[in-house]
C-alpha cells in the first residue's frame, strides 16, 4: 500500500456523471477505469488532472471493490502518531516548511495478538468521533488454486450474503442506521472488509465481522446470481476497455511464473465455472482469525478495543495453521517482450514499459525505498524528469510518468509510461523515455534531485495519509504483505536515509531496457 | 466511501435471530448495542451542534467573506473557494476556455514564470489546485500552517495575476487537444455528448466543457486574460476555510488573497432549463456491455420537496446493497455490478438520473426491471420503515462523511454558501430531514417518477427502445 497510497491512483467515478469528462482528465480515463484499488482509501487531492496524470495513468495492482463509491472522499486528517513519526522524518528534509508540531493527544499505535492468533492494530485519533474498522485477510487472488481464478474476489462478494445468525442485509442496515459506510476489496495479496462508523457502533461492527468470518451461509442460488454480478463486473472493468484488455495481457507477459500474471478478477472462462464448493473451500482455508489482521483507527482507546476484540473475534476458534505463503517466483528475464493491442476505439496511442523489481517484502534493506524515490524522480509528478523533459521541454508527450508498486508480497513491478502529443510519434516518445531511464542508470541523481524527491514523497505521505482510513490501510496492507507495524512507522526515516548512490544502483540493476516488457495501445489506423 | 442505506424494516434490526448457548448473550449484546446506537443517533444533532462544527462567518476589511471552522489540533490549513460562472461562461466557439484558464492559473503568475512558480510551490510544501465545472471555477489550497506563509503569496499570485504565457498556454492546449482526440472514438464519450444534447438541447449545459478541436485551437492568451478578468471578482466568490487559523489571521489573508480583485463579475446570464425528457435514444456500438441512463425530473435545494426527494432517491437507488434498484437489478437478478440513482444538482437544472450497465443480451430485461422498479415506487411509494431508516442514514452520514475531513468540511462550507443554506445549516439539517412525512415522500415519488424519462442506451441493437 505504501506506493499505492502515495500514488493517488483512485479511479474515482466522476461525482457528476452527467457532466462530460473533459479537459485533460479524459485522456487518461481510458487507462484507469480498469483498476479499482481500495477506492475509498486512496487519497484524492484537489490537484488538477494534469498533476494526477502520472498517478492516474498507471497500472495498479488490481484491487476490486464490492461496490463502487459514489464519489471520492478527499482525505485531510492527520493521525497523530503517524503524523509525528512522518514529520519527525520530514522536518529534517523539509527545512523550509517545518512547522512546530504540537503532539496532539497522540495515542500511540498499539498492536497485539489475540489468543486465537488474530493480529490487532489500533491507531488512536481523537479529532472526530469516528472510527474505521477493517479486517484484512492474508489471502488474495495470488493465493487461489490453479484453475479457480477469481475465487478470492468472488468470495469477497459472497461475504455479504448472510450468516447463520444474521440474514443478508442486516449488517448493511446496521451500518446505514448509524450513517456509516462499508465496503470490501480484493487484491493480489489480501482481501479486506471495512466499516466507518461512530465509535459507539464499533462493538456491533466487530460482532458482525466476527460472525461472518466463520458463520457464512451460502445457497447455490445466491452463489449463481452473484456470479452473474462479478461477470458483469469483469465486463465493465476489463472487457469494455481496450486499455484494460491490453494491461491484463501485459501482466500475463511480464509475469511468466508469479501468480500476478492472473488478473485479480479472474479469467472469464474460469469465473463462469466457480461454484459454491469452490467458495466454501476458499472460506474454510483462509477465513480464520489466525490469518486475519484487525485494524481499528479513530476515536478509540487501545485497551477498550482490546477488550471488545476479545469479546468478539476472541471467541472464534483458531483455524488450521496455514503454510507460509511461498509462491512461485519469477525466473530471470533475458528478453525484451512486447504486447500490442490495436483497437478501433483508440485514437491516441500510448506505451508502458515494465520491469520486475523487488517489493518492500522481498528487497534488500534500502532497495525498495530507493526504487520509490527513483520513481518519484523519474516520473512522480510534474517536477519529475519524464514530465519536465518530455512534456515541457521536448513537447513530445501529452503525459509521461513512472511508478513503483512497493506493497506486494512477491517481487513487484516498476513502470514507465507515456502518450505522444498529437504531432509526435510513439516510437520517438518511447526512445526519449528510455533515454531518461538510461541516463539515470548511468549518471545517477544529484543530492538536490534526491532531496527534492524526498520532500515530495514525504509531503505526499503527510498530506495524503492523513485520514484514518488511509492510515488503517497502510497498516493493513503492510501487515498483509509481510511487513510489520514498525515498518510502517519507520518508512519516513528510511526514505530520508536513501543516498544518491542507492538510487543509481537500483536503476542500473533493475531497469535494463533490453530486459523489459512493453505494452502498446494503438489506434486501428496508425496516425 | 460507499454509504449504505437501509432497505427493510427498522424493527428487524432488533429481532436478530437467537441461537443457543453463549450465542444468546452475544446476540443480546448486539441487540443492546443497536438500542444504544439508536440513542446515540438521537444525539448526532448534538454532535453536529458541537462548537467545533459550527462555522463562523469572517468578513475582511475589504468585504471578502468566508466561513471558517477552526481546528488547531494539526498544523494544516485547507481553503476551498468557488467563483460562480464556470464553463457556462465559455463564449460560443471558445468552448474549453474556462477549463483551460483554470488549468493555467498555476502555470506562471506575477513575476514568476511557470517553472519558477512550480518550483516555489514545491518549496512551500503546499498544494494548490484549480478546476472549472459547469457552474463555477473551483480553487483549493492545502498547506502547513507553521511559520512559512509563502503558500498564501503563491495562491494570491495565481488568483490575481496569472500570466498565461505562450509556452504553457500552448502546452496545455496540446494536452486538451490530445484529450479530445484520445476519446473521440470512444463510444461512451460520444454517447455522452449525445446525452447532453438530448436533455439540454441548445442550453449551455449541452456544450462540451473541455472544448472541441477547433474551439481549443482558437483560444488565445487574450481570451484567457479576458475570461479571468470577467469571472474572478469578490462578489460571486464563496470561501470555506478549515484548520489551524483563527478568524483574525484569516481576515488578513482574505484581503491578501482576494481583496484586490474587482468587485463584480461580468457574467453572461444563463437561463434555467428543465431537462428534456420523454425521449429514447439507442447509440449503437459493438460493446460487450450496454450502458443505460435514464433521466427523470430533479429538484432544487431550495424547493420544499427537496428533503422528501432526498429520502425517496435514497430508497430508490441512492446507495448500493439496500436500495430498490440494487436489490432488483443486482441482488435478485445479477444483471449488473453497479446500479444507482442520483439527484443531480446544477445551478440551472436538476435531474434524477439512473445509471447502470449490463451484458448486451440482457439489456432489454434490465431496462424493464428498472422501469418496473421505478414505476412501483411512483405508484405505491416506500414504506414508513424505509423512510425512517433513510432518515437515520441521511442524518448520520452527514457527520460521518461531509464533516469528516477538513477537505470535505471546507467543500461543504462552500456548498452551503453557494446554495444559500445558511450558516446554521449543519445544526438545522437533522430536523429538516426528521420532519419529512411518509406522505410527502410518496407524493414526491409520484411527482418525479411517474412521467416518461429520457433514456439513452449505448451498445448493441436492442428491442424495447421504440422512439
Amino acid at each position: 500500500m505504501i506506493a499505492l497510497l502515495q500514488n493517488n491512483a483512485a479511479p474515482v467515478p466522476d461525482a457528476s456523471k452527467d457532466e462530460a469528462q473533459v479537459g485533460r482528465a479524459n485522456m487518461q480515463s481510458a487507462r484507469m477505469d480498469r483498476s479499482g484499488p481500495p477506492i475509498s482509501f486512496l487519497p484524492h487531492t484537489d490537484r488538477k488532472p494534469c498533476r494526477l496524470q502520472n498517478e492516474e495513468h498507471i497500472t495498479l495492482p488490481q484491487a476490486l471493490v464490492i461496490a463502487r463509491p459514489p464519489q471520492s472522499e478527499p482525505p485531510h486528517k492527520l493521525s497523530a502518531s503517524w503524523l509525528r513519526n512522518a514529520f519527525a522524518g520530514a522536518a529534517l528534509v523539509l527545512a523550509t516548511t517545518a512547522p512546530v508540531l504540537a503532539a496532539n493527544d497522540g495515542g500511540r499505535v498499539a498492536d497485539f495478538l489475540l489468543e486465537n492468533g488474530m493480529e490487532v492494530v489500533v491507531v488512536p485519533d481523537h479529532r472526530a468521533p469516528i472510527v474505521t474498522h477493517m479486517v484484512w485477510y492474508k489471502t488474495g487472488s495470488a493465493d487461489e488454486p490453479a484453475g479457480k481464478s477469481g475465487i478470492a474476489h468472488f468470495f469477497e462478494h459472497l461475504m455479504f450474503k448472510g450468516t447463520t445468525n444474521c440474514a443478508a442485509g442486516e449488517f448493511e442496515r446496521a451500518v446505514a442506521d448509524v450513517g456509516g459506510s462499508m465496503n470490501a476489496f480484493t487484491a493480489y495479496d489480501y482481501t479486506a472488509f471495512h466499516e466507518t462508523v461512530p465509535p459507539s457502533a464499533l462493538e456491533e461492527m466487530m460482532g458482525f465481522e466476527a460472525d461472518r468470518m466463520r458463520n457464512l451461509t451460502l445457497s447455490d442460488e445466491v452463489v449463481e446470481t452473484e456470479r452473474d454480478v462479478i461477470l458483469e463486473e469483469r465486463r465493465l472493468s476489463i472487457d469494455s476497455d481496450p486499455q484494460a484488455v491490453l494491461d491484463v495481457e501485459v501482466d500475463a507477459t511480464l509475469w511468466q511464473n508469479q501468480r500476478y500474471r492472473i488478473p485479480v478478477i479472474g479469467w472469464m472462462q474460469e469465473i463462469e465455472q466457480l461454484n459454491r464448493t469452490d467458495a466454501k473451500a476458499f472460506y474454510d482455508k483462509y477465513y480464520t482469525p489466525n490469518n486475519a489482521v484487525l485494524v481499528v483507527a479513530g476515536d478509540v482507546d487501545p485497551d477498550a478495543v482490546k477488550e471488545l476484540a476479545e469479546k468478539t473475534y476472541g471467541k472464534l476458534p483458531r483455524g488450521p495453521e496455514l503454510l507460509p505463503r511461498i509462491r512461485p517466483v519469477e525466473p530471470e528475464q533475458n528478453t525484451k517482450r512486447t504486447v500490442t493491442l490495436t483497437d478501433a476505439r483508440v485514437s491516441m496511442p500510448n506505451f508502458s514499459t515494465q520491469w520486475v523489481v523487488p517489493s518492500y517484502n522481498t528487497a534488500k534493506p534500502g532497495e525498495a525505498e530507493a526504487l520509490d524515490l527513483l520513481a518519484e524522480i523519474l516520473g512522480g509528478d510534474t517536477r519529475s524528469r519524464l514530465h519536465q523533459e518530455l512534456v515541457v521541454k521536448q513537447g513530445i508527450a501529452t503525459y509521461a510518468g513512472a511508478l513503483f508498486q512497493g506493497d506486494m508480497l512477491d517481487a513487484t513491478y516498476f513502470i514507465i509510461y507515456g502518450s505522444p502529443s498529437d504531432d509526435a510519434k510513439l516510437a520517438d516518445l518511447e526512445a526519449a523515455a528510455d533515454a531518461e531511464v538510461a541516463r539515470i542508470a548511468k549518471d545517477g541523481v544529484t543530492r538536490d534531485d534526491l532531496d527534492q524527491a524526498k520532500n515530495r514523497y514525504l509531503r505526499k505521505l503527510f498530506f495524503d495519509q492523513d485520514e484514518r482510513s488511509h492510515l488503517a490501510s497502510r497498516y493493513g496492507s503492510t501487515l498483509s504483505t509481510g511487513g510489520t507495524v514498525r515498518d510502517v512507522e519507520g518508512l519516513p526515516d528510511r526514505i530520508r536515509f536513501v543516498t544518491p548512490e542507492q538510487v543509481k544502483a537500483v536503476a542500473a540493476r533493475y531497469l535494463m531496457l533490453d530486459h523489459s516488457t512493453t505494452g502498446y495501445l494503438l489506434p486501428k489506423t496508425e496516425k | 466511501m460507499r454509504m449504505y442505506q437501509h432497505r427493510g424494516a427498522v424493527g428487524r434490526g432488533l429481532a436478530i435471530p437467537l441461537v443457543v448457548g453463549e450465542r444468546i448473550a452475544a446476540r443480546l449484546t448486539i441487540a443492546l448495542a443497536i438500542f444504544l446506537v439508536a440513542i446515540v443517533f438521537l444525539n448526532i444533532s448534538a454532535l453536529a451542534a458541537d462548537a467545533a462544527m459550527a462555522p463562523q462567518g469572517v468578513k475582511s476589511e475589504k468585504g471578502v467573506t468566508a466561513w471558517l471552522i477552526e481546528d488547531h489540533t494539526v498544523p494544516i490549513i485547507t481553503i476551498k473557494f468557488v467563483f460562480g460562472g464556470g464553463t457556462t461562461q465559455d463564449p460560443v466557439g471558445k468552448e474549453g476556455l474556462a477549463k483551460m484558464m483554470a488549468d493555467l492559473l498555476d502555470e506562471g503568475a506575477g513575476d514568476l514564470d511557470s517553472d519558477a512558480f512550480q518550483i516555489k510551490l514545491d518549496e512551500a510544501g503546499a498544494e494548490i489546485g484549480f478546476g472549472a465545472k459547469r457552474d463555477g471555477i473551483y480553487g483549493s489550497m492545502r498547506m502547513l500552517s507553521g511559520g512559512n506563509q509563502a503558500a498564501f503569496d503563491l495562491l494570491r499570485l495565481a488568483v490575481n495575476s496569472p500570466r498565461f504565457d505562450q509556452e504553457p498556454v500552448d502546452r496545455v492546449r496540446a494536452q486538451f487537444l490530445s484529450g479530445i482526440i484520445a476519446s473521440q472514438r470512444d463510444p461512451n464519450t460520444i454517447a455522452d455528448h449525445v446525452w447532453q444534447s438530448m436533455i439540454y438541447g441548445a442550453h449551455p449545459y449541452s456544450r462540451p466543457g473541455g472544448g472541441t478541436k477547433s474551439s481549443i485551437a482558437g483560444i488565445t492568451p487574450g481570451d484567457l486574460k479576458a475570461f479571468h478578468k470577467a469571472n474572478f471578482a469578490r462578489y460571486g466568490l464563496q470561501i470555506g476555510v478549515v484548520g489551524d487559523i483563527d478568524a483574525k489571521s484569516l481576515r488578513e489573508k482574505l484581503d491578501l488573497l482576494f481583496g484586490d480583485l474587482p468587485q463584480n463579475q461580468v457574467l453572461t446570464p444563463v437561463a434555467d432549463v428543465a431537462p428534456k425528457l420523454d425521449r429514447e435514444v439507442l447509440y449503437v456500438a459493438d460493446l460487450p456491455q450496454t450502458s443505460l441512463r435514464l433521466a427523470f425530473p430533479g429538484i432544487a435545494f431550495s424547493e420544499p420537496e427537496y428533503y422528501p426527494a432526498l429520502l425517496m432517491n435514497n430508497i430508490l437507488g441512492g446507495a448500493p446493497f439496500t436500495s430498490h434498484l440494487w436489490e432488483e437489478v443486482r441482488d435478485k437478478r445479477g444483471l449488473s455490478y453497479d446500479v444507482d440513482s442520483d439527484l443531480k444538482h446544477n445551478q440551472h437544472s436538476n435531474a434524477l438520473v439512473v445509471t447502470t450497465s449490463t451484458r448486451a443480451d440482457r439489456a432489454v430485461e434490465t431496462l424493464d426491471v428498472i422501469r418496473q422498479t421505478i414505476s412501483e415506487l411512483a405508484e405505491k411509494g416506500p414504506t414508513e420503515a424505509e423512510v425512517e431508516a433513510s432518515k437515520k442514514y441521511l442524518i448520520g452520514v452527514y457527520a460521518l462523511k461531509e464533516l469528516d475531513s477538513s477537505s470535505s468540511l471546507a467543500a461543504a462550507l462552500v456548498e452551503m454558501q453557494a446554495e444559500k443554506l445558511g450558516i446554521d445549516y449543519i445544526q438545522r439539517r437533522p430536523a429538516l430531514i426528521e420532519q419529512v412525512t411518509l406522505d410527502q415522500v410518496k407524493a414526491v415519488a409520484k411527482k418525479l417518477l411517474s412521467g416518461h424519462p429520457a433514456i439513452l442506451a449505448v451498445g448493441r441493437p436492442m428491442k424495447g427502445l421504440c422512439r
